[in-house]
């Protein structure tokens, strides 16, 4: 929690020892943020061009632990408030939004029209008619798989469910799981459970049943746990107890073929000794082909808390984070992918040129993810009941009344 | 004139000297007392107050009566947290019996018998968090130790954690480990005390073997066994960093406990509802209660009959 930028305690030493040096005429803007090691380099080259574009702000970055960050934000909103923070898209900020937290920064997309150049995060940041933060990256979703698993079996890549689940036959036969996951944290099922009900219900119906609309014991509910229900058998037993990095250990071995995972995966997937010859990328395959294709990218993004001090930078530095040229940086850093249309991608990573192509073509609209689209308390009990599916499928009835009832007490 | 002047002064003082015996042990426990109020008397009865409200910690405070508390009763996750500290308050009851035994056992003089202790005694010395840790990997499924000899000797490994209705008995293990570590402690030091012309009179007598250690040790070992078994009730009732290590209250919630399920509605990712869990947290302490005034009346009761 030490702020990572030396110039900032150096600034404030200064400014107290000579109040009226150039130095201390700096604006200091405090940008609270929760990034891992390489993303807190690339971030931190971003805020020294930005601080030489505007040489009288003087950008204070205080990183926490990314885990710890998802508790401390609820602290500092309230008592002491930065002028910038790290938080996500969709209804993950809708309790801060709601409770007045986080500012509206409409202005900051009206002036530089990111309407047109993030259009496809716009939805997921805009709650009542109004944009309240700027998404800076997101990623993709979609399925990994082991090529030399797949050549071993003699099986092709699937286009359809159908094919998917066929596959699945020929794996069990070498003893490959045909699917695998680890559920230890909970949050890997749902990305599953998302994409099939994406694909057989359509992006509206999963947005309803996510807000709280559409009951949980509806046809179409079931309609998906039936498509689950067909690779179930296959899915990688004792997934409950496994982290998700040992089941993509599990594909890197051979000893699994596919595996429901987002982007960031690659990096361990590679540490696990695969290159971009034997690990392979698909989008999920077709179940319902009425269906209009949509994707699942979880976005980041950045905010003004309402308790914000020094508000005209913050909003300077917002726009700064929408425009394509810092998109296209960051990102390059992250391994993840621009939103701005405007940025562009390294063509020489498959994983990433693949996802800029799966996202920017998507029809159907874009998710954020189960638990940033539901509501917190929803999303876990959800997580729960997906993890309890794929180990007693038996029990969907009880799973599916539990939730039912939940929603009806969480969304009253 | 002056012998006048001096005996207001000396009544003043001897105020004092009157008072002294009675006022200075306040003097010296008024600072420990007033941070006792203020972090843990003040918070418990806000927690009781906060278990009457739906509260996310941002929003507003919003009056609900007993229906947080309603709602518990219907909760099935309530449930399942309520009957797991019971399993664990059974199971951990183990490691009172478990660390006399070794206690005995290594009561007794051959060469290193020290190292001996040492090591039984090792597991407590431990965090609970690398105990946590090392179990996971013990149980882990695909490589773990336990899993392997299992996969070994029936063809088919077991992953203890991955069961709903294993897991639980997993973590309590884990948890014994440590426990029955100090269990014996409390013993060894207990069996320092016990007299050895008692023994030696009932050997006389021809006391022996399981007769000797129920009619002539244990009951010299009364005080050791009573802390030995507070020391355990109050361990099980805590339970909380093996769950949140092991399992995190997984698979599906079914090896959660009352202390666990508080902290995730109140305090974790996907939590904040501080009035739940203040709900839960007030049940808790209700059981704790039940013990602590038991515990409570019968050290006061042993202490008026030494007296």
């Amino acid at each position: 929690m030490l702020p990572t930028k030396r110039s900032a305690g150096l600034a404030l030493t200064i400014a107290l020892l000579a109040g009226t040096s150039a130095i201390a005429q700096q604006r200091v803007l405090n940008y609270y943020a929760d990034f891992d090691a390489a993303p807190l380099a690339a971030m931190e080259a971003l805020i020294a061009d930005f601080e030489a574009a505007n040489p009288d702000v003087d950008v204070v970055l205080q990183n926490f632990d990314h885990e710890g960050y998802k508790t401390a934000i609820r602290n500092f909103l309230t008592t002491d408030a930065p002028d910038l923070a790290n938080w996500y898209a969709g209804n993950r900020m809708a309790p801060f939004v709601e409770a007045g937290q986080f500012m509206d920064v409409s202005d900051v997309w009206a002036d530089n029209d990111l309407g047109t150049s993030l259009a496809s995060a716009a939805a997921s940041m805009t709650m009542d008619g109004k944009q309240w933060g700027v998404p800076y990256t997101y990623y993709q979703w979609g399925i990994y798989y082991n090529k030399s698993a797949y050549e071993q079996v003699g099986a092709t890549v699937p286009t359809t469910w159908d094919e998917f689940v066929a596959n699945c036959e020929l794996f069990k036969a070498a003893d490959i799981d045909c699917l695998t996951t680890g559920t230890s944290a909970l949050w890997p099922g749902a990305g599953i459970f998302d994409y099939l009900n994406l694909r057989t219900n359509g992006y509206d119906y999963h947005m309803a049943l996510t807000s709280g609309e559409t009951p949980w014991t509806d046809d179409g509910v079931r309609a998906t746990f039936a498509e689950w229900a067909k690779v179930q058998p296959y899915i990688t037993e004792n997934h409950a107890a496994i982290d998700w990095q040992d089941a993509a250990a599990l594909m890197a071995q051979g000893k699994a073929a596919n595996y429901v995972m987002g982007n960031f995966a690659v990096a361990v997937f590679k540490e696990g000794g695969m290159t971009n010859d034997t690990l392979g990328f698909m989008a999920f395959p077709t179940i319902n082909p009425d269906v209009v294709r949509a994707e699942e990218a979880p976005t980041d993004t950045i905010h003004i808390p309402a308790g914000a001090t020094n508000v005209d930078d913050a909003k300077t530095f917002l726009a700064y984070m929408a425009s394509a040229d810092a998109q296209t940086k960051l990102n390059a850093a992250l391994g993840q992918l621009p939103i701005n249309a405007g940025s562009t991608v390294a063509s020489d990573d498959p994983f990433i040129s693949a996802g800029f192509e799966l996202l920017s073509t998507t029809p159907g609209g874009i998710a954020q993810f189960f638990d940033r689209d539901a509501n917190a308390e929803m999303a876990k009990l959800g997580m729960e009941g997906f993890q309890e599916f794929m180990v007693i499928p038996g029990n969907l009835d009880a799973i599916l009344d539990r939730l039912e009832t939940a929603r009806q007490r969480i969304y009253k | 004139m002056a012998v006048a002047a001096a005996l207001p002064e000396k009544r003043s003082r001897s105020w004092w000297a009157q008072n002294q015996q009675t006022l200075t042990p306040w003097l010296f426990l008024a600072p420990g007392m007033a941070m006792f109020a203020l972090y843990v008397i003040w918070p418990i009865f806000a927690s009781f107050r906060l278990s009457f409200y739906d509260y996310d910690g941002l929003g507003k405070e919003v009056w609900l009566g007993l229906d947080n508390y309603r709602e518990l009763w219907s909760d099935p996750a309530f449930v399942t947290s309520l009957k797991n500290n019971v399993i664990w308050l059974v199971m951990y009851m183990l490691a009172v019996p478990a660390g006399l035994g070794i206690a005995i056992f290594l009561n007794q003089t051959v060469r290193g018998i020290r190292i001996y202790k040492s090591l039984f005694f090792f597991p407590f010395v431990i965090s609970q968090v690398v105990v946590g840790l090392m179990f996971a990997w013990f149980y882990a499924p695909n490589f773990g130790l336990l899993y392997k000899l299992i996969e070994m000797v029936t063809g088919k490994g077991i992953a203890v954690l991955a069961d709903p209705n294993l897991a639980t008995y997993g973590i309590i293990v884990a948890g014994l480990w440590p426990q029955i570590a100090y269990c014996m402690i409390l013993y060894l030091t207990g069996l320092n005390n016990v007299a050895p012309d008692q023994v030696e009179a009932a050997r006389l007598d021809g006391a022996k073997g399981l007769r000797m250690l129920w009619y002539v040790i244990l009951p010299q070992l009364r005080p050791a066994t009573f802390i030995a078994v507070v020391v355990t009730v109050i361990g099980a009732l805590r339970s909380f960093d093996l769950v949140s290590i092991m399992t995190n209250g997984g698979p599906f919630g079914s090896t959660r406990v009352l202390s666990y399920y508080m902290y995730e509605k109140a305090l974790s990712e996907y939590g904040f509802r501080m009035g739940y869990g203040a709900a839960i947290a007030v049940v808790l302490f209700a059981i704790m209660m039940i013990f602590i005034s038991g515990f409570i009346t019968k050290m006061i009761r042993d202490e008026r009959g030494v007296r």
